[in-house]
């Protein structure tokens, strides 16, 4: 029996080998520096990644050139255990202006121990995109995309 | 990492299925465009495809004497999948970044 929650959200976790708070810090203060760095919605290429740190904040990218592109706005800001953002891009990987289509993330940081966290993130109200999102096109098919990400993670790992 | 496996999303564990349908992701395709551009038999696409048509992520239409096949519009499944896929990739990602600010801080 398929759930109406699992029918319009994904759902992932993974454990990290970090303190419950540096968790909660990297994934928010420093998004920029592990974000997958092709899926940007900026013209140009893309120069930092701002996570104004309370709700009611905004999320946005800085362009090389100076422009700003604002994807997400902040929704709860509770450290060191959860985090709400909105997810304001189209299925065109556009930004949404529209409210009422927009969907959102949550993401829980649950210790496991001192050293070592859960991390668990939902992003629901998948619905609320409505149709059209068959053109994300821009992020699944261009070749810097999904490889782009792999490649980076495995530089990460080799840095370690 | 996975803590949850939704329905339709476990279609894409394949990686064949996956290329399918990243290839789909970029525009509606017959099954010999498909196979020309993967290194996949003809008949092995066609499996796959149902597979993913079973899973609601892709649907087809008939043109001419060969059917179209594409990421299904009426659905969120590949919305879902797509975001899944996204996501699974990100948090990788996010752990390298924060294991390794762990390690520094020691």
């Amino acid at each position: 029996m398929t759930t109406q929650i699992a029918d319009t959200a994904v759902r992932t976790s993974i454990v990290v080998d970090a303190p419950q708070q540096l968790a909660f810090d990297v994934f928010t203060q420093d998004m920029g520096g592990w974000w997958p760095p092709d899926h940007h919605i900026l013209e140009g290429e893309l120069a930092e990644m701002v996570f104004e740190l309370r709700a009611g904040g905004r999320i946005y990218d800085v362009g090389v050139d100076g422009s700003e592109c604002q994807w997400a706005r902040v929704l709860a800001f509770e450290p060191p255990g959860r985090v709400v953002i909105s997810w304001d891009i189209t299925t065109e990987w556009k930004l949404e202006t529209d409210l009422a289509r927009t969907s959102e993330v949550e993401v829980r940081f649950v210790a496991e121990g001192p050293e070592r966290t859960r991390v668990e993130l939902e992003h629901r109200h998948l619905d609320r995109h409505g149709e059209g999102w068959q053109n994300m096109r821009g992020a699944v098919g261009s070749p810097g995309g999904w490889q782009g990400g792999l490649q980076r993670f495995a530089e990460h790992l080799g840095a370690r | 990492m996975t803590a949850y496996q939704l329905d339709g999303l476990a279609a894409l564990g394949d990686p064949t299925r996956r290329s399918i349908f990243e290839q789909l992701a970029e525009g509606p395709s017959s099954v010999g465009a498909l196979a020309a551009r993967l290194p996949v038999s003809r008949p092995a696409v066609s499996q796959h495809l149902k597979v993913l048509k079973e899973a609601d992520l892709v649907t087809d239409r008939p043109e001419g004497n060969r059917r179209i096949y594409q990421l299904n519009p009426d659905g969120l499944g590949a919305l879902r999948a797509y975001l899944d896929r996204f996501w699974n990739q990100a948090l990788p990602a996010f752990k390298g970044a924060v294991e390794q600010k762990a390690k520094e801080k020691q």
